[in-house]
């Protein structure tokens, strides 16, 4: 336990790695919140394009030497409504705009990366993430961003499921749609952008993804699958981030291998619940025989009753 | 006057006209049943009856003060809702969201509306379960109960029995008869099963690409193109 204190210590005497940690926490919080939504209305696509233009507008605003953020976020939340548009016109199909635009900012981005610092670790990390790359500047926009984020989500909660469970409801109640639709792409662009450095192009997408699909293997409510899958992200993150510090491994893909491992876990948990109902059954029978058995007839017991009590 | 007057009027997609030539009314307390092919033009006037959609020509009159966020709409389920992850309860309660407005919060007065809605379909015991784990026709009451949350007056009920077995049919009609005549509330249903809309509705209106026919179901049976459709 101490050696977990001394670790953690050592870490947070690096300043670089204490703004990390805040950026990414509450980047994590935000996608996990957002993913939800975007995961039930089968967007989760959207939010890998725009990781993708993502790349493509950090590699134009480094080559023009101008702030990262300040260039990226216009750009993204510009395609966020893009992509929206594309994937609700039936005449055009979604998944195939998505890639088209993807790739091409890629290719943009890697052409514009060659032309002016060349080939080097610098696409690897615009790819890949790197802890290194906050400044103090990025943290206090990150930290604003993301309290916005966190606040429209909370304040639209209620609006929010309603047009993700049903958008044709929803529009025939008065709710406007297209503006909640517009209002979860522009959140998730937000939190794109912020993640992005850190976590890589290549693997925001996770943030959004894995956390929500997470807590569905087990949670069965909207608000209980929402606040589970905060808490996952934001406990995989810090995990995640542990790891990266003490084995030298990137810090985005030791984060995705922790969610990776939290998801195999929600899914065995998942699995053993839905079969419960035949588990009960036979641990009832078990019950009178339990004590014939020694220690596999107590354990045996013992597994019963924490069925009935999760049940409950 | 009447609840919705529709006179002489026409909706179209894509610039083509899909239905024309409507003029009916539906006073409160009436329970109209809508019935006609595929793509003989139901669902546009449910849009337009909705104001999702404006009409081409003719207008759309709502009588009583009845405002187009105050119908209880009973959609068609889509592919997304059946791994939903939610509870009954959560999804009875965005019923309310009309009423709600701009304000970002559900009150207590939303919450009782919400348990009487829940008590009065019967699903009281299930509203702590998932909606996805629920049979078809229990989901079905469970959005009829967050229909009936959004409204007082009228309930616009699209294909409700669609892909349920022949008991759970006549249960769900028997239900929303029951809904009908207890507490008046109108009753608009599109349908495809002409027979039971014959049994339960007290006016039908029939789309073939225009109005057919319109008028009371004792009328109905009686007309010609009713003979053709119920075989007899």
């Amino acid at each position: 336990m101490n050696a977990i204190f001394e670790v953690l210590f050592e870490m947070f005497s690096y300043t670089f790695l204490v703004r990390a940690v805040i950026v990414g926490l509450l980047v994590s919080l935000c996608a996990a919140l957002l993913g939800v939504s975007l995961v039930l209305k089968r967007y989760s696509m959207i939010g890998d394009g725009l990781s993708h233009v993502g790349f493509g507008s950090l590699a134009v605003a480094t080559a023009m030497n101008a702030a990262p953020l300040a260039v990226s976020i216009p750009i993204v939340v510009l395609a966020a409504f893009l992509l929206l548009r594309i994937s609700e016109n039936s005449k055009i199909k979604g998944d195939a705009a998505i890639a088209l635009i993807s790739t091409a900012s890629l290719a943009v981005g890697v052409v514009v990366i060659s032309m002016t610092t060349g080939m080097n670790t610098d696409v690897c990390n615009y790819l890949f993430g790197s802890i290194l790359a906050m400044n103090n500047n990025d943290v206090t926009l990150s930290v604003i961003l993301a309290i916005v984020v966190l606040a429209m989500f909370m304040l639209f909660y209620n609006k929010i499921f309603a047009v993700t469970f049903d958008e044709n409801f929803a529009k025939a109640t008065g709710v406007k749609t297209g503006v909640y639709n517009m209002l979860i792409a522009f959140l998730t662009a937000i939190t794109i952008v912020l993640g992005m450095r850190m976590m890589g192009a290549l693997l925001i997408t996770s943030l959004i993804i894995f956390p929500s699909l997470t807590s569905m293997r087990v949670c069965k409510k909207f608000k209980s699958v929402t606040l589970t899958s905060a808490v996952i992200s934001v406990v995989c993150f810090f995990i995640g981030v542990v790891i990266s510090y003490v084995y030298a491994t990137p810090t985005g893909a030791s984060v995705v291998i922790i969610n990776i491992i939290a998801f195999g876990l929600f899914w065995l948990v998942g699995t053993i619940k839905d079969k419960k109902g035949s588990f009960l059954g036979m641990g009832n029978k078990l019950k009178k025989r339990c004590v014939g058995y020694g220690d596999f007839g107590t354990l045996l017991c013992a597994f019963n009753k924490l069925c009935r009590t999760t049940e409950r | 006057m009447a609840l919705i007057t529709c006179n002489n009027t026409a909706f179209a997609y894509e610039g083509n006209i899909a239905v024309s030539g409507l003029s009916f009314s539906v006073n409160a307390g009436d329970y109209l049943c809508i019935v006609g092919e595929n793509g003989s033009g139901k669902s546009k006037l449910i849009k337009g009856l909705l104001r999702l959609k404006a009409p081409q020509s003719g207008t759309v009159l709502m009588g009583e003060g009845l405002k187009a966020n105050q119908i209880g709409y009973l959609p068609q389920q889509t592919a997304a809702q059946k791994d939903f992850p939610a509870s009954v309860y959560e999804v009875v309660l965005s019923g309310r969201l009309s009423a709600r407005g701009i304000r970002p919060f559900y009150t207590k007065h939303d919450k009782q509306i919400v348990a009487e809605n829940i008590k009065r379909l019967g699903i009281e015991k299930l509203q702590h379960r998932c909606y996805r784990e629920l049979s078809g026709g229990q989901q079905q009451r469970v959005l009829l109960a967050r229909a009936l949350c959004a409204t007082q007056k009228l309930l616009l009920l699209d294909e409700p029995v669609a892909g349920l077995d022949p008991i759970v049919t006549q249960e769900l009609y028997r239900l929303i008869e029951q809904i009908n005549k207890d507490s008046g509330l109108t009753v608009i249903m599109v349908s495809h099963d002409i027979a039971s809309a014959v049994n339960y509705a007290s006016h039908i209106l029939h789309l073939q690409g225009e109005q057919v026919f319109f008028g009371t179901t004792d009328e109905y049976a009686k007309s010609k193109i009713a003979a053709r459709f119920l075989g007899g």
